[in-house]
């Protein structure tokens, strides 16, 4: 066995047992971030120093035997959660100086647990975009093939697990942005319910529907990492106050390899989505197939206003955006533009410098769609559209314990392919961003590869906090494909 | 809905962004494209729809008003781009 290779619970084994040591496993995986990262670009910053000791302390634990469910684990962290000491750059330019003075409530829980933070990755800027492109620092390749993008917006959490680099990553997901580089690097991407995860700490976009979730290279440590994540926050409002369940309980069901009495819905508007790659297409058959085995009742659902979504998302999620980033003004952190000698002019001239031009889109239409005379027509129409949306859902799970959908309607494209045409890449987002204006759970599980060798994913969405319905099934489903290869050789 | 380079300098400045003469254009461009893909929200009948609410999921979110020790000026105005010991310095305001 190979450090690379490791799991966490696979790690987690083995240090406990101390048959291997965190430095020497931290070691061994920024070595190989030094020798590949080069050509992958997953990282903003490696945290090589801090890692290290963070690696000698948890030998010191667990030889003490003072052992937490993450001691000495390796884990990277997508650039946007605040972490103490150490550059948070949300893949902008107008955050490229800014070191938070106190760790976000999932780094907190990582570093209570033991985990060694490995680094920060790349992602599209403030989290908008589907390719990793948009980041200020660098374009992250597909580890499966270095000419094609690892999705996005998590893109670089999803190239670091997929290239091993680490034993696991944190995300967001605001409409795919775990689920879709997931599907594309052919590891396993969680975005738990709305509140289910605490936001403190994350550099918002979409406040109502962002959220943190686990990025991995299978589902049990999916459950391991929700089972620490989540939880009521007093430092997020939003955080639900639910009871958090052990979600690797989830696994105890399967033990006798079936999923008997589980009812996988099928959206009938989703079959007919344009533009559905055969490639994907057929991984898709083949996974019904395979949960059909497994004892899964298929049936058709419907979701009527699914073609709506893109449109009421890509107002909602801009209208969010141009509020929250408006706090980047060049005065209390971040970038400030040196050469204008008046307020007026600094604020636009730093923006402007600062933010790259995805973000200023976004920002503008956000800005359009909330300004005087338009709020009605846009902001208050699309959050109508999202009750109906939301709704939609609830009445699915009536008659389902999960919908199943691929994630993309294509595996990754070629970088650079869709970069100056935006609408095409929203479009691209149809079948994930549903499950965040809903505030439902999805997971994405690698389900096989494109005719070019692209991994493709499937999509399992639950109903609200049934994130155990998803792991369940996915569980099931990882432990019955048979994939021919699990990672890429780089 | 069709976005004019007029509009964009409109909406820029309500968005404290400069857009560049030579990118105003092709924002225009990009951004009726969009609004045009938008417009499709007037297909639905929301007669009577409520706004979407997260706070329909969860009961009022309140505490104990506490005294708690602020972190103080040194780490609060550790980021700022410029700073006279506790004050953050910002181009002149009033000329």
């Amino acid at each position: 066995m190979e450090f690379c290779e490791l799991t966490i619970a696979g790690a987690q084994k083995l240090l406990s047992e101390q048959q291997i040591s965190s430095f020497e496993l931290t070691t061994a995986l920024l070595e190989r971030i030094e020798k590949y990262d080069a050509k992958i670009g997953a990282f903003i910053t490696i945290n090589k120093d801090l890692a290290l000791k963070q690696a000698k302390k948890a030998d010191q634990d667990i030889a003490d035997n003072n052992i937490s469910a993450l001691t000495g684990v390796p884990i990277a962290l997508k650039d946007l959660f605040c972490t103490r000491g150490m550059k948070t750059t949300c893949g902008s330019k107008i955050l490229d100086n800014f070191i938070p003075q106190y760790d976000g409530t999932v780094v907190s829980k990582l570093k209570d647990n033991g985990a060694v933070i490995i680094g920060k990755t790349n992602m599209d800027e403030f989290a908008m975009g589907s390719s990793t492109e948009n980041s200020a620092y660098k374009i992250t390749a597909n580890p499966w093939n270095k000419e094609y993008v690892p999705g996005g917006s998590s893109g670089g959490s999803a190239a670091a697990v997929a290239a091993q680099f680490c034993c696991a990553a944190l995300g967001t997901d605001t409409g795919g942005s775990i689920r879709q580089p997931a599907s594309h690097c052919g590891v396993v991407g969680l975005k738990p319910t709305y509140g289910r995860v605490s936001r403190f700490g994350l550099v918002s976009y979409g406040s109502s529907l962002d959220q943190i979730g686990p990025i991995t290279k299978d589902v049990r440590d999916a459950a391991l990492l929700l089972n620490i994540i989540s939880g009521n926050d007093k430092m997020d409002s939003t955080s639900a106050r639910v009871d958090v369940p052990d979600f690797t309980r989830a696994f105890d069901q399967f033990e006798k390899g079936s999923l008997k009495g589980m009812t996988a819905g099928i959206p009938k508007e989703y079959m007919s989505v344009d533009g559905i790659d055969p490639d994907v297409e057929k991984v898709f058959k083949q996974a019904k197939k395979i949960l059909e085995d497994l004892g899964v009742q298929i049936k058709e659902v419907s979701l009527p206003h699914t073609d709506y979504v893109v449109a009421a998302y890509y107002i909602i999620a801009p209208c969010e955006a141009s509020s929250n980033l408006a706090r980047f003004d060049g005065v209390r952190y971040g970038f400030r533009d040196q050469t204008s000698d008046d307020l007026m002019d600094m604020y636009k001239k730093t923006k402007s410098k600062g933010f790259g031009p995805e973000v200023q889109r976004r920002i503008l239409i956000g800005t359009y769609a909330l300004s005087a005379g338009y709020y009605d027509a846009y902001y208050g129409r699309a959050s109508q559209v999202r009750t109906l949306i939301m709704e939609d859902f609830s009445n699915a799970f009536k008659t389902c314990d999960f919908i199943l959908s691929p994630v993309a309607p294509a595996p990754a494209f070629k970088i650079g392919e869709n970069i100056d045409d935006p609408l095409t890449m929203y479009l691209t987002d149809i079948f994930t961003l549903s499950a965040n204006m809903a505030g439902v759970p999805g997971i994405s599980v690698p389900a096989g590869y494109s005719s070019k060798g692209l991994p493709i994913g499937i999509q399992m969405m639950a109903n609200r906090f049934d994130e155990m319905a998803l792991l369940r099934a996915g569980y099931g489903f990882e432990k019955s494909i048979r994939l021919d290869k699990k990672f890429p050789d780089l | 809905m069709k976005i004019s380079t007029d509009e964009v300098t409109k909406i820029a400045h309500l968005a404290r962004l400069e857009i560049g003469a030579s990118q105003k254009e092709k924002m225009a461009e990009q951004l009726s494209h969009i609004l045009q893909y938008i417009d499709k929200l007037k297909d639905v009948d929301v007669e009577g729809v409520k706004l979407f609410s997260d706070a329909a999921f969860m009961n009022n979110v309140l505490r104990e008003d506490e005294l708690k020790v602020s972190p103080g000026p040194n780490v609060t105005l550790a980021n700022a781009p410029q700073r006279d010991e506790d004050f953050y310095i910002v181009p002149r305001i009033v000329k």
